[in-house]
């Protein structure tokens, strides 16, 4: 077998295959650019938080109307601004910081969501009903995360040099014209709904994993936000290949194989990244050294 | 040590109050436990099915309480107060055995309960899941090893023969557990074995009349071993034997190809798991997408499949419905 067919053969023969690449290259493109702001902003768990504070909407969502993606969607969306917002309220206006506020909120939220799905008497493991699998992607679920990411992008072009600003002085905005709040929500916001809609198409750990793990390594790599935005989509979109690929050819399940290879990329960003990686940090002290 | 000494106050201060306070939450339910309740012999049955065999032979005469209830998933539950409550309460208890309820041991603990337990399946021949008859390694080691402690599958009630067991292992323990009733516990049990072995045949019949290469279909979880060897049907799996494995690339890339090649009629759903990989299986290979199965829980009171035998009864509809050619 050549690598062309090793790599070209699977999409070619298996429609769930194409399928599967093109969600989630879809989610690379919008939630790994998220989290590069995320990172900027040491906000880096946020997103594993936040996607613990939406289960008790998209709970809801299911229990009033069965599997319906809309209905999970609004009812996640929902409670993900809720617990942001009350989060942020509470670091303004008490000493409490904006990270510990947010534990307690996605805490009660994630309580919340528990109870809500053991009312109904019904215990099937929420996880596992609620959050698909990358494999079994259906029109809906491919439609949602595509639009999710155009969405995302268009907005993070509109509001890019706000965020930037916002990111390197928080302070700035504030003082010059009080917009700062807006701006932020908007990104809480586009940060639930792709952690939403990323859910139920693809699963939790995949959703997360790839808003995160590129865009730590692109840090590596290069300093501007401007270049480890395309960067961190691009990494995520090759993990995405290559995971993918690893499932076929070896048999192991898909999204902790598409999460490994970003996380392979990671290590590799960690160990030779030119921007701060251990070996050109290595190599500066060996400089000044002499 | 400092530390410790000067927190040594404090803490036992803390452990009266945590003394005080067991006692005070655990002497009611010592005092429920004592009294034996006059009226009907309280049986708790782990999950739906073997709730509503319990109700089928006991009548009136039992008052049932099932943990897991329709369209639950008893491979993985999380029990409540209130589940231990009824145990506290309980004569009796049936469980399916097997290797089906790992979070029973600790909630029969918990419970403090002193009754009897009745496992519905003894002397049922168990049957080990193995990988000839599903869809590859998506049923193997991995799976095991996170859904059931062994490899024994413990679905045997999806043949009606093993059905038969049950109603007989469950009459006997109700008679023994309420003399007064035993008269009638038989006569139930009785009359609901005959009606299992009338549908018994009917389900014989109706597979028999299928030909050979109809009697062939992909699920979504791992539950029909024992169904499959019954009635004569190939099962091949999606999800393995356990709600909760995912399969890998190359597992779903084998059942499209075998439902391709064999040309597999049709793929079915079932209550407890997610349907899309289902439906994607069924879209990719052109198979008829067939109802969803009620495997390992009943539907909800008034559904067709509320029942042991509604759910049997349904399920057949729903295979014939799909794989009559």
């Amino acid at each position: 077998m050549s690598l062309m067919d090793w790599v070209v053969s699977p999409f070619l023969d298996y429609g769930f295959m194409r399928r599967a690449l093109a969600g989630a290259c879809a989610l690379s493109f919008g939630a790994a650019p998220l989290g590069v702001f995320l990172v900027l902003r040491r906000m880096s768990l946020m997103g594993d938080a936040m996607s613990h504070a939406i289960l008790p909407g998209v709970a809801a969502g299911f229990l009033l109307s069965g599997l319906s993606l809309t209905a999970m969607l609004l009812g996640g969306i929902i409670t993900g601004l809720a617990v942001a917002l009350l989060a942020g309220l509470v670091s303004r206006l008490t000493p409490l910081r904006e990270d510990a506020s947010f534990a307690a909120f996605y805490l009660i939220s994630l309580g919340l969501g528990v109870l809500l799905v053991s009312l109904r008497g019904s215990n099937m493991d929420l996880l596992h009903v609620l959050f698909g699998t990358v494999l079994g992607l259906d029109d809906d679920a491919l439609l949602l995360v595509t639009v999710c990411a155009t969405i995302t992008l268009l907005s993070l072009g509109a509001l890019y040099r706000l965020l930037v600003a916002e990111c390197l002085d928080p302070g700035f905005l504030r003082a010059a014209g009080g917009n700062g709040s807006l701006v932020h929500m908007a990104f809480l916001m586009l940060v639930v709904f792709n952690l939403v809609s990323g859910f139920q198409v693809l699963g939790t750990l995949m959703v997360v994993g790839i808003m995160m793990l590129p865009a730590a390594s692109a840090r590596f790599w290069t300093r501007t936000a401007a270049g480890q935005i395309p960067l961190a989509a691009v990494l995520g979109a090759a993990a995405s290949l290559v995971g993918l690929l690893v499932s076929y050819h070896y048999s192991l399940p898909a999204s902790p194989a598409i999460i490994l290879s970003a996380g392979v990329v990671y290590l590799f960003s960690v160990a030779c990244g030119p921007q701060g990686g251990l070996l050109d940090i290595s190599r500066r002290a060996r400089g000044a050294a002499h | 040590m400092a530390v410790r000494e000067h927190m040594g106050g404090g803490a036992a201060r803390l452990a009266a109050w945590l003394c005080a306070l067991s006692l005070v939450v655990c002497a009611p339910l010592a005092r429920a436990a004592d009294e034996q309740p006059a009226g009907p012999l309280r049986v708790v049955a782990s999950f739906s099915i073997l709730g509503d065999m319990v109700r089928q032979i006991g009548g009136g005469d039992v008052k049932v309480d099932t943990l897991v209830g329709p369209d639950g998933d008893a491979h993985e539950y999380e029990p409540t107060p209130a589940d231990a409550r009824a145990l506290t309460a309980a004569q009796v208890l049936v469980v399916n055995g097997l290797n089906f309820e790992t979070w029973m041991n600790r909630l029969v603990k918990t419970a403090n309960f002193k009754g009897t337990t009745v496992v519905a399946s003894e002397g049922v021949q168990p049957r080990d899941f193995d990988d000839d008859d599903v869809g590859g390694r998506v049923s193997a080691d991995a799976n095991h090893a996170s859904g059931h402690a062994t490899h024994v599958d413990p679905h045997a009630w999806q043949n009606l023969a093993n059905g038969v067991l049950y109603a007989r292992n469950i009459g006997a323990a109700l008679a023994k557990a309420d003399p007064s009733h035993a008269d009638a516990y038989r006569l139930r049990t009785d009359a609901y074995v005959a009606k299992i072995q009338a549908l018994d045949q009917r389900v014989k019949q109706a597979f028999a009349a299928l030909p050979p290469e109809r009697r062939r279909v992909v699920t979504s979880h791992d539950a029909f071993g024992y169904f499959g060897q019954a009635y004569g049907v190939t099962f091949i799996s999606t999800m393995g034997i356990s709600t909760d494995a995912e399969p890998s690339a190359a597992d779903v890339a084998r059942i499209i190809d075998q439902v391709k090649v064999e040309k597999v009629p049709a793929v079915f759903l079932e209550n407890v798991s997610n349907p899309r990989l289902g439906q994607r299986i069924a879209h990719d290979t052109g198979a008829k997408l067939g109802g969803t199965l009620y495997s390992d829980a009943l539907a909800k009171p008034g559904l067709p499949a509320a029942t042991y035998l509604g759910m049997f009864e349904w399920n057949l509809s729903a295979f014939m419905a799909a794989l009559k050619p």
